[in-house]
């Protein structure tokens, strides 16, 4: 295991990339982001299995599907982080001309997105996909993907909850960033999602919950806990309670980051709360 | 002209089953899905041979969508399988972003495709569905003509990276290009030549082009029949160096006029050689119950509704 502060200095510093990137094109997701900073740094350096460059087939090694694709300011930064794709060319997000699209995208050629997402509520049929052909090729990594949850809105997540547990699709973990915002308000507020975990249990996953998903030891206890129930004839879901904006005080507890940049004066304030560490871009 | 025989009467969706049945046995990364229609699509065989590599999804046609784009990754090449209508307008942000957009090696096959399905009615009868898919970037699309045809299409989209959305039928219609034919994805089919009208046709209407053009014949009109089996990439050479000759067009699909295959001929003449073009085609309606033959009547699909078409294009030349 790495060291935890290292870890910890990389989620500060994810912190700062996801801020200058939405801010330098006044455009793009900081809430969503923020929330998740914590899952993508463990996911990508302590929990998956991951070869040396990249390949679209990427066999034997574990593959990550983000399905809520606006997050793509935390995805971006922890794949450059994590040796993808140089951390310089963070500055041409949502550019023109860049491989760093508002939205993750394969066409551009950028390593390590394996599909396009954005449109939300098909990333999970595509993991199970990607589940089912490893499953074919005789593989044993694993199939991770995110999903907002917001998102299970989308009637084809339940197509794929069903088909997932049905046909025993257990190397499969799907999180759920349980942040209870969406774009009107609360998820609650917009439409209903209620007991998540319970719904996918009915569903006949396996599921588990991290209560504080930012808490980087928690997440990475929970995540670690899921992967060692794969290969037991369940779907495995993770409900990972998130603060949407977390990190940065105004932009916590509140939906109205989900979209919208800070100013020059808003990232002032958001960077001095999480100083550099490991170096901007 | 040149004759061609009828060799019995198939459906072509039977040809998409035998293609699979065959590749069943003869390239091991393809993997077929299906939304609950084994039976219309005709892929027992492939799934009493290969049952690890099918997988049925359900009635749930953008999950399907959404798995065979996964299934690429890993380097299976996944043959989707419903009706037409499921098959694009039910799941076109699924195909869009998922497949066409992240550049998947995923098949779509579609059968049940137009009017012909006949009697469940207009619910399933989708004539739109050419339009949709060839408006994505980088999707092929292909309507063989018959039987052997689509067995052979089948065959060949599995060796093709990229995209593909390849349509047939339900109902049973001529079977005459050869069995033993190698089909080329983009290569329009010059069937007869002729001089005074080039008639361009996919799907099953090319059957319906040649007796139309048998029966012009005898009145003495020289048709050249084009069987135009991939909608796109549009063999556009063939078009022009056939209409540069005849000087005037009919062009006959199973598909709304609005998006259609002639529609993409129409811009191919206006960019390159305009000139007289009539279409055969359903006039921007749905569909309704029937038998295919009253159907084809009534809307204007079969050889009497070419043929009146050449008659109206060449008093326009």
């Amino acid at each position: 295991m790495a060291n935890m502060q290292t870890l910890e200095d990389l989620v500060t510093q994810v912190r700062r990339d996801i801020l200058r990137m939405v801010h330098k094109v006044n455009s793009g997701h900081p809430g969503g982001s923020l929330g998740c900073t914590e899952f993508f740094v463990a996911l990508y350096n302590e929990l998956m299995e991951l070869k040396e460059g990249f390949d679209m087939d990427g066999k034997d090694e574990d593959l990550f599907f983000l399905s809520n694709g606006h997050i793509s300011p935390v995805f971006y930064s922890v794949l450059a982080r994590r040796g993808y794709f140089p951390v310089e060319e963070l500055n041409t997000f949502r550019l023109i001309d860049s491989r760093l699209q508002g939205h993750p995208t394969t066409h551009e050629g950028l390593p390590g997105v394996r599909i396009a997402s954005g449109s939300l509520g098909q990333g999970m049929s595509v993991a199970i996909g990607a589940a089912l052909a490893k499953k074919l090729n005789k593989e044993n990594t694993l199939v991770y993907s995110l999903h907002g949850d917001g998102e299970l809105q989308e009637g084809q997540n339940w197509e794929a909850i069903m088909y997932a547990a049905g046909n025993k699709v257990d190397n499969l973990i799907a999180t759920i960033d349980r942040n209870g915002q969406q774009i009107d308000g609360s998820t609650e507020d917009v439409l209903p999602l209620g007991d998540i975990a319970e719904k996918f249990k009915v569903f006949g996953w396996d599921v588990l919950e991290i209560a504080d998903g930012n808490d980087l030891e928690q997440v990475i206890a929970g995540l670690k806990e899921a992967k060692s129930r794969t290969g037991k004839g369940k779907p495995v879901c993770v409900v990972m309670t998130t603060i949407m904006g977390n990190g940065v005080d105004f932009m916590m507890h509140t939906h109205a980051w989900h979209g919208k940049a800070p100013n020059d004066e808003q990232l002032a304030s958001a960077l001095e709360q999480n100083p550099e560490t490991l170096g901007d871009y | 002209m040149t004759q061609y025989t009828d060799q019995g009467k198939k459906d072509t969706r039977s040809g998409y089953g035998a293609g699979m049945t065959e590749l069943g046995r003869t390239n091991p990364n393809v993997v077929a899905l299906c939304a609950d229609l084994v039976g219309s699509l005709k892929i027992q065989d492939f799934i009493d041979e290969n049952p690890e590599r099918f997988f049925q999804i359900g009635i749930a046609e953008a999950n399907m969508m959404g798995i065979a784009a996964g299934l690429t990754i890993g380097g299976k090449i996944p043959f989707t399988g419903t009706f037409a209508n499921f098959s694009t307008g039910r799941v076109y942000d699924q195909i869009r972003q998922s497949i066409a957009y992240s550049d998947k090696n995923v098949k779509i096959c579609a059968s049940h495709a137009g009017i012909t399905l006949g009697e469940d009615g207009a619910t399933h009868q989708i004539l739109e569905d050419i339009g949709l898919m060839k408006m994505l970037p980088g999707m092929t699309v292909i309507n063989p003509c018959d039987y052997n045809q689509t067995k052979a299409a089948t065959l060949a989209i599995a060796e093709h990276h990229g995209p593909v959305y390849l349509r047939f039928g339900r109902p049973k219609v001529a079977n005459f290009t050869p069995a033993d034919q190698t089909f080329e994805i983009g290569n329009a089919l010059m069937l007869s030549p002729g001089t005074d009208v080039t008639i361009i046709a996919t799907g099953h209407l090319v059957w319906e082009s040649l007796l139309a053009a048998e029966e012009l014949e005898n009145q003495g009109i020289s048709c050249e029949v084009i069987n135009i089996h991939t909608i796109k990439p549009l063999d556009e050479k063939a078009i022009l160096d056939s209409v540069k000759k005849t000087g005037c067009v009919v062009t006959a699909e199973e598909h709304n006029y609005l998006g259609g295959l002639g529609e993409s001929v129409a811009r191919t003449l206006a960019q390159h050689h305009p000139a007289p073009q009539e279409f055969v085609a359903t006039q921007d309606t749905f569909g309704e119950s029937g038998t295919p033959e009253q159907l084809m009547e009534k809307y204007g699909l079969n050889n009497k509704a070419i043929a009146a078409a050449v008659l109206k294009v060449l008093k326009r030349k």
